[in-house]
C-alpha cells in the first residue's frame, strides 16, 4: 500500500501521542514489517482484504466536521443515547459524546489521556494483548492510530444501567474514507455493562473501518457486548473484538452483520481465569455482492470453563458467510466444556457458506464438541405454512425470521434486541 | 363441492394414483381407507398441493375452480384445509402468531378486514374450547416439543379457526390414545354442518365409530376399489384388508 495520507496522518497523531507514541511506534514499525495478509494466509483465504486498502483512502488524525446536529440525527432512542459515545472517521470525540452515567459507575477518557495518569499501568499492561493472537499488519496499523481512541472503565460492584453505546461515524462524503477507531475497556470486579457498536457512514463514497476493541473483565464482572453492521454496501469494516477474562467471570458477545461490502470480524474470548464462562452468538444476513468473515478464537487456558458459541447465516444473491471458529483447550484447562456450532441457510443460486471449526486440544479430560450444516429452508415447514393459506414469499420471511430469532433472543437489553429485531425484520420483509 | 376425475400422481418415477374418482358434496362426510402404501396420503397430499408429487393425468374441481392449478396458499384460501398426519415443528414461529397471520390472509383474500387482536382473542377463546387446548401450548413456538396428541389437536384448532370448506384429515387417528381421539373426534364433528365437507384418510376403523362417515371408500394400489356406507368400514375391519386383496386377485384371474 503506497498511501502519502496515511504517512503523513501517522506523523500528525504521532506528534501530539505523548504516552501513546512509543506504542504507536512500535505498531507502525509491524505494520512496515509484517505489511496486509495475502489469500495464501491460511486466515485470509477468504477475503480479499489487500483490495479494500487503497491506495486512496482518506486518512486523517482528527475528526472532521460532521456537527452535532448530523451525529445527534444518528442517535438511537431512549436509553441507548444516554451514554453515547462517538467516533469520527476514527477518532473519539470528546465533545460529541455524552455520557450521563455517574463518573462513580462509569468513566469515559481519551486513550491517550488514560496512558498518562494514574491508569498508565493498566493500559499498559492491556493495550495491544490482541495482537498475540493476529500479528498481521491490520492490526498493527490500527495501534499506529492508538492515540484517538477512548478508554472506558465500569467501576468496581456498579451496574452501569443504560448500555454504553458506540457510534462510529465515517464521513465519506467526499472520498473513500479510512477510520481506526481503538477501544479499551475495563470492567472492575463485579461490575456489570453492557456495550453496542453501531456504525454510521454519512456521505456516498466508500468507507473502511479497521477497528480494535480491546475488553478485559474482572472477577465476577458480566459484560454483554453487541456489535451491530448495518452500513450499507459501500462500507467494508476490518475488526477485532479481544475479551480477555482476567478473574472468574462471565462475558457474552453476538455480532450481527446485516450489510457491507467486505467485512471481517475477528471475536477472541481469552479465558484466562478457572470456572468461567463465555458466549458468543453470530448472525449474519447477506445480500447483494457482500462477504462476511467471522473469525473466531476461544483460549481456554484455565480448568472448569465453559464456552458456547452459535453463528448463524442467511446468504443471499451473490453474497458470501465465512465461519472460522477456533476453539484451543490448554494443557491446565480440564474440564473444559465447549460448544460450537454454524449454521447456513443458502437462498441464492450463487451464495455460498464457508465453514471450518478448528479445534486444538492439549487436555485429555475436556468435552468439546462442533457442527456446522449449510443447507435450504425447510420444504416441509414451507410447505405447513403455504398449506394454511400463508403465501410464499411471506412463510419464507416467516421461517428465516424464526431462523434469526435464536440470535436475536440473545440479546440481553430490550432497547438493543428491539433495534436489531426492527432492522432484521425489514430486511426480511417480515411483520406480525 | 369436490369431483375428482381420473386422478394419476406419482412421485420422482413411481406412480401412486392410477385414476381417482370420488365426489363429495356439502354436509357429506367421506372416509378413504386402505392398506399401508395403497396411496391414502398421497391423495391428502396431491388435493392440498404438495410440489413433491406431480400429477401426471385427471381433473379435480373443487367449487367450480381447477383445483390443481392452484397454488398451495390459493387452495386454503379457497377453503380447503389438510390436517397433517405429521405436524411439522418450527422452531421460533409462536403458534398464535402462525394463526392469525393465516386468518387474516384468508380473510384479506375474502375481501375481509383483518381481525383486531380483541376479535382474535375472543374468536381463538371459543375454539379453543373445542380441543380443549390451552392458551400455555399457543404461545409457544409452533409444534415445538408438543406430544402427538397436542399437535393433532392443534390441527383441529387450526381448522376450527380458519373453517374450511373441505376438510382432509389425514390420519388424524395415528398416535392417539383413546381420550385424545374422543377429544379430536369430538372437535370435528361440531364442525360440521350442511355447508361443509369432509375427506378423513384413516388406515383403522376406530376413528370412524366417532367420526361417522357418509361414505366409505378402500382405496388400494392407488385405485378406489370399493365404496359403501360405514357398514364397509366394520366389513374391513372383521376380515382385514387381505379379503379385499382376495377378491381383487380372483377377478382378474
Amino acid at each position: 500500500m503506497e498511501n502519502n495520507m496515511l504517512n503523513s496522518a501517522f506523523q500528525t497523531i504521532q506528534a501530539e501521542a505523548g504516552h501513546l507514541s512509543s506504542f504507536q511506534q512500535q505498531n507502525w514499525s509491524s505494520f512496515d514489517q509484517w505489511g496486509l495478509p495475502a489469500l495464501k494466509h491460511e486466515e485470509w483465504k477468504y477475503t480479499r482484504i489487500r483490495t479494500v486498502f487503497r491506495d486512496d483512502m482518506q486518512v486523517v488524525a482528527e475528526g472532521t466536521g460532521l456537527t452535532p446536529a448530523i451525529i445527534q440525527q444518528h442517535f438511537l432512542p431512549g436509553e441507548l443515547s444516554k451514554n453515547a459515545i462517538v467516533f469520527v472517521n476514527g477518532m473519539y470525540q470528546p465533545s460529541l459524546s455524552r455520557v450521563s452515567a455517574p463518573s462513580t459507575e462509569l468513566v469515559v477518557k481519551a486513550l491517550s489521556a488514560a496512558a498518562g495518569d494514574e491508569d498508565a499501568a493498566f493500559v499498559k499492561q492491556h493495550l495491544g494483548h490482541s495482537q498475540q493472537y493476529h500479528r498481521d499488519g491490520i492490526n498493527a496499523l490500527n495501534g499506529a492510530f492508538a492515540a484517538g481512541g477512548v478508554f472506558i472503565r465500569a467501576k468496581k460492584g456498579k451496574q452501569v444501567q443504560d448500555p454504553v453505546v458506540i457510534y462510529h461515524f465515517s464521513d465519506a462524503q467526499s472520498g473513500f474514507r479510512f477510520s481506526q477507531p481503538r477501544i479499551l475497556v475495563h470492567a472492575e470486579a463485579a461490575s456489570e455493562m453492557q456495550v453496542l457498536e453501531t456504525y454510521i457512514k454519512i456521505g456516498n463514497e466508500e468507507s473502511l473501518t479497521n477497528e480494535v476493541i480491546e475488553l478485559c473483565a474482572e472477577t465476577d464482572a458480566h459484560v454483554h457486548y453487541v456489535k451491530l453492521q448495518n452500513e450499507g454496501t459501500r462500507s467494508n469494516h476490518t475488526g477485532t473484538t479481544h475479551i480477555r477474562q482476567l478473574g472468574r467471570c462471565n462475558t457474552h458477545a453476538v455480532t450481527i452483520t446485516l450489510s457491507g461490502n467486505v467485512v471481517r470480524n475477528n471475536l477472541n474470548m481469552i479465558m484466562e481465569a478457572a470456572n468461567s464462562e463465555s458466549h458468543m452468538y453470530g448472525l449474519y444476513l447477506l445480500n447483494g455482492k457482500t462477504l462476511a468473515d467471522n473469525h473466531t478464537i476461544v483460549d481456554n487456558q484455565m480448568p472448569n470453563c465453559l464456552s458456547n458459541e452459535l453463528y448463524k447465516g442467511i446468504v443471499d444473491d451473490q453474497s458470501t458467510g465465512v465461519f472460522n471458529g477456533k476453539i484451543f483447550v490448554r494443557q491446565d484447562a480440564q474440564k473444559t466444556n465447549a460448544y460450537q456450532s454454524n449454521k447456513n441457510i443458502l437462498i441464492g443460486e450463487q451464495a455460498s457458506a464457508n465453514t471450518k471449526p478448528q479445534l486444538e486440544i492439549f487436555a485429555d479430560d475436556v468435552k468439546c464438541s462442533h457442527g456446522c450444516t449449510v443447507g435450504k429452508l425447510d420444504e416441509n415447514a414451507l410447505f405447513y405454512l403455504k398449506a394454511r393459506g400463508i403465501p410464499d414469499d411471506k412463510a419464507k420471511a416467516l421461517l428465516l425470521h424464526a431462523f434469526a430469532v435464536d440470535i436475536l433472543d440473545q440479546i440481553k437489553n430490550e432497547s438493543i434486541r428491539a433495534y436489531a429485531d426492527q432492522l432484521i425484520s425489514a430486511r426480511l420483509s417480515y411483520s406480525e | 363441492m369436490l369431483k375428482i376425475e381420473n386422478l394419476q400422481a406419482r412421485i420422482e418415477e413411481k406412480e401412486i394414483l392410477k385414476g381417482i374418482n370420488l365426489d363429495i358434496k356439502p354436509g357429506e362426510v367421506h372416509a378413504i381407507m386402505g392398506p399401508n402404501g395403497s396411496g391414502k396420503s398421497t391423495l391428502a397430499s396431491v388435493l392440498a398441493g404438495r410440489e413433491a408429487y406431480e400429477v401426471t393425468g385427471g381433473s379435480a374441481d373443487f367449487l367450480g375452480k381447477d383445483l390443481l392449478e392452484m397454488a398451495p396458499e390459493d387452495r386454503a384460501k379457497e377453503g380447503l384445509f389438510l390436517a397433517f398426519q405429521y405436524p411439522v415443528e418450527i422452531p421460533g414461529v409462536s403458534t398464535t402468531n402462525f394463526i392469525k397471520t393465516a386468518v387474516n390472509e384468508k380473510r384479506k383474500y375474502q375481501g375481509l378486514e383483518p381481525l383486531d387482536a380483541a376479535q382474535f382473542l375472543k374468536t381463538m377463546k371459543e375454539k379453543m374450547q373445542l380441543v380443549q387446548i390451552n392458551q400455555s401450548l399457543l404461545s409457544r413456538s409452533l409444534n415445538e416439543g408438543f406430544s402427538g396428541g397436542e399437535k393433532k389437536r392443534n390441527e383441529i384448532f387450526q381448522m376450527a379457526m380458519l373453517e374450511p370448506k373441505l376438510a382432509i384429515l389425514d390420519e388424524t387417528d395415528s398416535g392417539l390414545d383413546i381420550d385424545a381421539l374422543r377429544i379430536v373426534a369430538n372437535g370435528v364433528n361440531q364442525l360440521r354442518s350442511k355447508d361443509n365437507a369432509f375427506l378423513v384418510v384413516t388406515h383403522y376403523q376406530r376413528l370412524l365409530d366417532y367420526i361417522v362417515p357418509d361414505f366409505v371408500h378402500v382405496l388400494y394400489n392407488g385405485k378406489i376399489v370399493r365404496s359403501g356406507t360405514k357398514e364397509l368400514a366394520l366389513e374391513l375391519e372383521e376380515k382385514g384388508y387381505d379379503f379385499i386383496k382376495a377378491e381383487l386377485e380372483a377377478a382378474t384371474v
